[in-house]
Order: C-alpha cells, then sequence, then structure tokens
C-alpha cells in the first residue's frame, strides 16, 4: 500500500502526519519545535515509523509546509513544498467539504481563509503585529504564573470577563498589569484575555471581511476553550474545533504530494544522517546577500537566499 | 569647478534623467550607486522611523552619492508627503555634515518649464531656452520609449523559453539609446527594439493568468523596495499589468483625470491624493478588462493609499476580484512576501481551472 507524508514545521510546533490512499491519517505526531527544526522533523519522523508497519506501507512521496518548508523540503527531497495557506485549506476541505470560513491562530502568526463551493476565493494574515497569537498568550501565562494549556478552563469559570484592551500587545500588557494591580480576579483577567485575542484578530485579520458558517477555527489556539467561546459569543455562531485541528496544514500538503502523481523514494534512515545548515555572507557586492547553504553528511544539496546567479556557487 | 549631479534611483529611469542633465547643463553627472541593503540601511538609520520607506531610500542614495563625490543633489515632489521630501533631507544631509547645493525641481504641483530653465540656468548659465526644449522633448520620449519596451516586456516576461532573454534587450535598448545622438536616433533605436522583443520566441498560453498591479507609486516603480515582485510573479508564468511609471505621472495623469473622477463616481466624490483615486479607478478597469487578480502595494504608513484601501475592498467585493495588499518597509527578508504571492498564485490557479471546466462543460 502507498503512503504520503505530509510535515508542517511552524515556528512552536511541528507537525506530521501519514495518510493512505484514501487521504486517512494513518499516523500522526506532534511536538514543539524548540527553534531547532531540522531536529524536530528527525524526532517526528522517528514518532511516524513507530506507528505504521513498514512492510505493508510504502512511502513515495513526502509534502513539507510551514515557515521551514524550503529547508525542510530540501532535507527530504520533497515533491510538494506548499505555503501554508493553500494547505490549510486543502487540508480541511478533505474532512469538512463545506467550510467557508477557516480561522487560524498559530504561534506567532494568524490567517483567515475565506472558501466558497471548496475553492479559495480570499485570505489574509496578519501583517505587521503579533498580538493576539499563540505567543502571546503564553508570555502573559508565564506573567500569570499559569500553564497556558489551563487558560481556556480557568476563562470558563469567569462570569464577568474584564475589558483588556485588543489593539496591540504593549497595550493589553499595560493594561493587564493595571487591572492586576486594581485587584481584579485571575479569572476574569484571563477570561479577558481571551476575549481580547477574539477581538483583535477580527479587528486585525478579518478586516473588512465576511465570516460565514460553517466557521472552523484551528492552530495552537483552538485548543483554548476560552477563546472558542469567545469568538462564538462575539460572532453569534457556531464555531467548529477538530480534534485534529493541529495537523490540517501537515494533512493538507500530504493530499497534494498525492495529488501531484510524483513519486520519489523515501526511506525513514535519512534521520540517521547528518544535516548541517551554513549561513554565508555573499561578498559579491554592496547588497550581501545571506546564503542559506544545506549540506547532507558534508555533500551541498542546496542554497538559497540569493539575488542573483553569484550566490549559486557556495560550498 | 565642475559641478557633480546625483540624483536618487528610481527604476531604470535614471538612464533618460541623466542624459537630460547632462545634455542641459554640461556638468558630470553621476551614477548613484545601486541599491542594496547598504542603502536601505543608511538610510533608515538616519530618517524619521515613521516617515515612509521610499524616503528612507532617497537619503541612502544621497549619502551613498555624497560620499563619492557629489556636489549637487536633485530631488522631486509630488501630491503627499513627497513633497516635503527635499526639505526633510536637506535638513538631515546638512545635519551630517556634508556640503552641497540642493535642487527641488517639482516645489509646486505643477512642472513649469520657466522653472525647469531658472533652475537649470543656475548650474550651467550658458543654457538656452531652445536647448533646453530640445532636449526635454527628446527626454519625454525616451521615457515613453523606456515604458513601453518594459509594458511589452511585463507581456512576455512570463513565458519566456530563454532565461533573461528580456532583461538582456532591455540592457542593450538602454545602453544604445543612451549613446543616440538626437530624437530620430532614438526612435530608430526604439523601433529596433521594439521589433527584437516582439520576435523573441514565448510560450504563452492562451488564458494564461493576468494580474494587475496598483497601489503606490515608488513601490511599484522601483523593483528593490517590492523585493523584485514583478520578477517573482513572472517566475509563475504570469502576464502583469502595471499602470504606474514615469509617462503616466508626467501627462497621462493630468489628461485622464477628470475621466477617471466621471468613471468611479459611484464610489469617490473627491480626489484622494497622490494616486487614490486612480487606482479605484484602475481596479473597475481591471476586472471590467477579465483580469484574474490585482496585488496592490504601498509603503507601510502611505496616507493616501490607506484612504483608498476600503474603497478598493468594496469595488473588488462587488466585483468578485481576488485582491491582496502588501506593504512593504525597510525590512529585508522576503519570506513573508513569498508565502502571500504564492497563497494567491493557487488561489488564482485553482479559480482559473474552475472556470476553464465550466467553460468545457456547457
Amino acid at each position: 500500500m502507498k503512503g504520503y507524508i505530509g510535515i508542517d514545521i511552524g515556528s512552536i510546533s511541528t507537525k506530521g502526519v501519514i495518510i493512505n490512499e484514501d487521504e486517512k491519517i494513518i499516523a500522526s505526531s506532534y511536538l514543539w519545535t524548540e527553534g531547532n527544526p531540522v531536529l524536530a522533523v528527525k524526532k517526528v519522523l522517528k514518532e511516524l515509523r513507530q506507528q505504521i508497519d513498514e512492510e505493508i506501507i510504502n512511502i513515495v512521496a513526502v509534502g513539507t509546509t510551514g515557515s521551514a518548508r524550503k529547508l525542510i523540503g530540501t532535507m527530504l527531497g520533497a515533491t510538494v513544498i506548499k505555503n501554508e495557506i493553500t494547505a490549510h485549506a486543502i487540508g480541511t476541505l478533505s474532512l469538512h467539504k463545506d467550510v467557508r470560513t477557516i480561522i487560524e491562530i498559530g504561534g506567532q502568526d494568524s490567517k483567515i481563509i475565506l472558501l466558497e463551493d471548496g475553492v479559495v476565493t480570499d485570505y489574509a494574515m496578519n501583517t505587521l503585529c503579533a498580538a493576539g497569537t499563540g505567543s502571546f498568550l503564553s508570555s502573559q501565562a508565564k506573567r500569570l504564573g499559569i500553564r497556558v494549556e489551563d487558560f481556556g478552563e480557568i476563562a470558563l469559570t469567569s462570569k464577568h470577563p474584564t475589558n483588556i484592551a485588543a489593539r496591540c500587545t504593549v497595550f493589553a500588557e499595560s493594561d493587564l498589569v493595571h487591572k492586576l494591580q486594581m485587584g481584579y480576579s485571575q479569572k476574569d483577567i484571563i477570561a479577558g484575555l481571551c476575549n481580547s485575542v477574539a477581538q483583535n484578530y477580527l479587528n486585525n485579520v478579518a478586516k473588512g471581511k465576511k465570516l460565514e458558517s460553517p466557521i472552523i477555527f484551528q492552530g495552537g489556539v483552538s485548543k483554548n476553550i476560552g477563546v472558542k467561546t469567545a469568538f462564538e459569543k462575539i460572532l453569534n455562531e457556531k464555531v467548529i474545533t477538530d480534534e485534529n485541528g493541529h495537523l490540517m496544514g501537515a494533512l493538507g500538503c500530504a493530499i497534494l504530494a498525492m495529488k501531484k502523481n510524483v513519486e520519489r523514494p523515501f526511506s525513514f534512515n535519512v534521520s540517521n544522517s547528518d544535516f548541517e545548515t551554513k549561513a554565508v555572507e555573499c561578498k559579491g557586492c554592496p547588497n550581501h546577500c545571506e546564503v542559506i547553504v544545506v549540506k547532507k553528511d558534508g555533500e551541498k544539496l542546496d542554497s538559497w537566499g540569493n539575488r542573483c546567479d553569484k550566490g549559486s556557487y557556495f560550498k | 569647478m565642475k559641478e557633480i549631479i546625483a540624483f536618487p534611483h528610481l527604476g531604470s529611469y535614471c538612464h533618460p534623467i541623466k542624459r537630460l542633465l547632462k545634455n542641459t547643463t554640461n556638468q558630470k553627472v553621476m551614477d548613484t550607486p545601486q541599491i542594496t541593503k547598504k542603502t536601505i540601511n543608511m538610510g533608515s538609520k538616519y530618517s524619521p522611523d515613521s516617515v515612509c520607506v521610499p524616503f528612507k531610500y532617497n537619503l541612502g542614495n544621497y549619502i551613498e552619492a555624497l560620499e563619492q563625490g557629489a556636489t549637487v543633489l536633485i530631488q522631486a515632489g509630488g501630491g503627499c508627503r513627497y513633497r516635503y521630501y527635499a526639505e526633510v533631507q536637506e535638513t538631515i544631509l546638512r545635519d551630517l555634515g556634508y556640503e552641497f547645493k540642493f535642487i527641488q525641481i517639482i516645489g509646486k504641483s505643477h512642472l513649469r518649464l520657466n522653472e525647469i530653465y531658472k533652475l537649470l540656468k543656475k548650474l550651467n548659465p550658458k543654457l538656452k531656452k531652445r536647448k533646453l526644449i530640445h532636449e526635454l522633448i527628446t527626454t519625454f520620449f525616451y521615457i515613453k520609449y523606456l515604458d513601453k519596451i518594459e509594458e511589452l516586456i511585463r507581456e512576455r516576461i512570463g513565458f519566456e523559453e530563454k532565461k533573461n532573454s528580456f532583461i538582456k534587450l532591455k540592457n542593450n535598448f538602454l545602453k544604445e539609446a543612451d549613446k543616440t545622438k538626437g530624437f530620430l536616433s532614438l526612435k530608430r533605436c526604439f523601433f529596433k527594439y521594439k521589433r527584437k522583443i516582439k520576435k523573441v520566441k514565448i510560450n504563452k498560453p492562451k488564458n494564461c493568468i493576468k494580474v494587475g498591479i496598483i497601489g503606490e507609486l515608488y513601490t511599484a516603480m522601483e523593483p528593490f523596495s517590492t523585493y523584485e515582485l514583478e520578477k517573482m510573479l513572472a517566475s509563475y508564468h504570469v502576464e502583469i499589468k502595471r499602470f504606474t511609471n514615469l509617462t503616466y505621472l508626467l501627462w497621462k495623469k493630468a489628461l485622464f483625470a477628470p475621466y477617471i473622477k466621471w468613471k468611479s463616481k459611484r464610489y469617490c466624490k473627491y480626489k484622494l491624493g497622490a494616486d487614490g483615486l486612480d487606482n479605484v479607478y484602475r481596479t473597475l478597469w481591471l476586472s471590467k478588462h477579465k483580469f484574474d487578480g490585482i496585488i496592490h502595494t504601498k509603503p507601510t504608513g502611505c496616507t493616501p493609499e490607506i484612504g483608498a484601501i476600503p474603497i478598493i475592498m468594496r469595488v473588488a467585493k462587488e466585483k468578485k476580484m481576488p485582491i491582496i495588499f502588501l506593504s512593504f518597509d525597510e525590512q529585508t527578508s522576503n519570506e513573508g512576501l513569498k508565502t502571500r504571492i504564492e497563497a494567491f498564485y493557487d488561489l488564482l490557479s485553482i479559480r482559473k481551472e474552475e472556470e476553464n471546466e465550466r467553460i468545457h462543460r456547457n
């Protein structure tokens, strides 16, 4: 039987899936990137390997997405290297055929994808500010001394969420400190934070767009039930979260790899190889392009980052 | 002593402008160093942080030129913050301790012959008005021809069979046109290259994806400031239409202004400043001419465009036109841009496929 691997390497977490020919997930893995995408992918591959029987399933293609897609794609010899937006849309469509709106809030970026009849019609990503993303929530959790995983449950217990300025991370933070000093209870503040994340998203990312239902909420922050209820309250619509919501990007690029019909031999032993990445500054002109060179066991695989052809000769 | 004149970069327009200045002033005109990361780093170091990005690029250009010995700097002006560029930049450069002459050519909203004459007379007291008129006409035609060549290239570059064949032709055209003496030889040169461009083999499908670029003028015309957006689009085999060029700004804009206002009267009652209203009209034009998508570029904090965006959004929504808005600042990482453009391309190509299937079915 043929199998396809999809890997989504985000800033915070790395997700991997193996699907069979019926687009069903047969193995999945989800762990922290911890600033080292190469190591994280090696671990993901190891976990995926344990979940399948290699004698039955033969991996024929790999797809990568996420912010480190190019590096990992080169490393694994991927046939598809896709952006997160398309991958998420394709992945979600395979499970929810009639989806109209995808809300995705991840570690450091957030996006909205609008679909109609199974086709992406519009999308937007946060542009300048990381307010209201996962990293904001986890840094505030640290300030309050609470695990970010418990945020949602605590938020639900609050009856009177406080108002927290949602426009900007810096304002939100000073507002939060102020409210703490004023003596508001912690649960009200946490509920206020969850509200402000939802409010901020709708004001900045979904600005000027009409959110039609069914609405699906994905990304790491979707695990936070407080934010989900905040969205439901503001939008007055049901918001669907999926147990596999975090895997949609990986699923999407695995499906894309399958649809591309290009097969390339893949072996799990790739995780035993030694990968080295090196940043070289090209001195060809005053632009000083930073060229990234990827090496596998001492041999050059690929390089990128150069604006002209001069940079491609680095070893 | 001969003066050395320098002016900021804007796409390939340094060629016609250099020619004009050289022939009218009899002074040395310098090739301002190409824009690189160093230029923008220097520029943003000495600029106010919240100023729009073209200011930073221009200032970086000036600093690099002054370090190479320029003594006269030239700046233009326009209908937005651009008009204050000259004064603020002059002050900043003087505070840094440089010595130079500073000339602003479009201080008011119009370009008047007498004013240009007076300004250039300062540099070259022997300048005759007849000579200036002759040179101005040649320069206008040079700019027009250059824009025409670029327009032809933009339609074809995504489909070239041999890589870089168009870029090479354009560079050769510039080289040859710089050497021409009079208007007639310039014209001959243009037609020669026009023919050559049309002969280059391209592999263009009939219903290819067509994208229009609208937005603020500097990000539209200076490829470095948008991380070579057009080149990136060409690599996806896309036909590109761009409206803003010097030909447009110098005379077409004034000519078409009443028409544009009348055409977009459903959406705008007043002018939006700079190119705001033009961009509303262009959105309408692009959807009327069956383009597949629109890319809107602006520097962060460009006030006229910020005013125009909600109107453009509404037009695009009504006409069902996919559109993305890109903001550029001095940071030079193009990963985010790549993600957005790639996703936009996917969106357009899937839409196109659906459309084609629908046509086939009927």
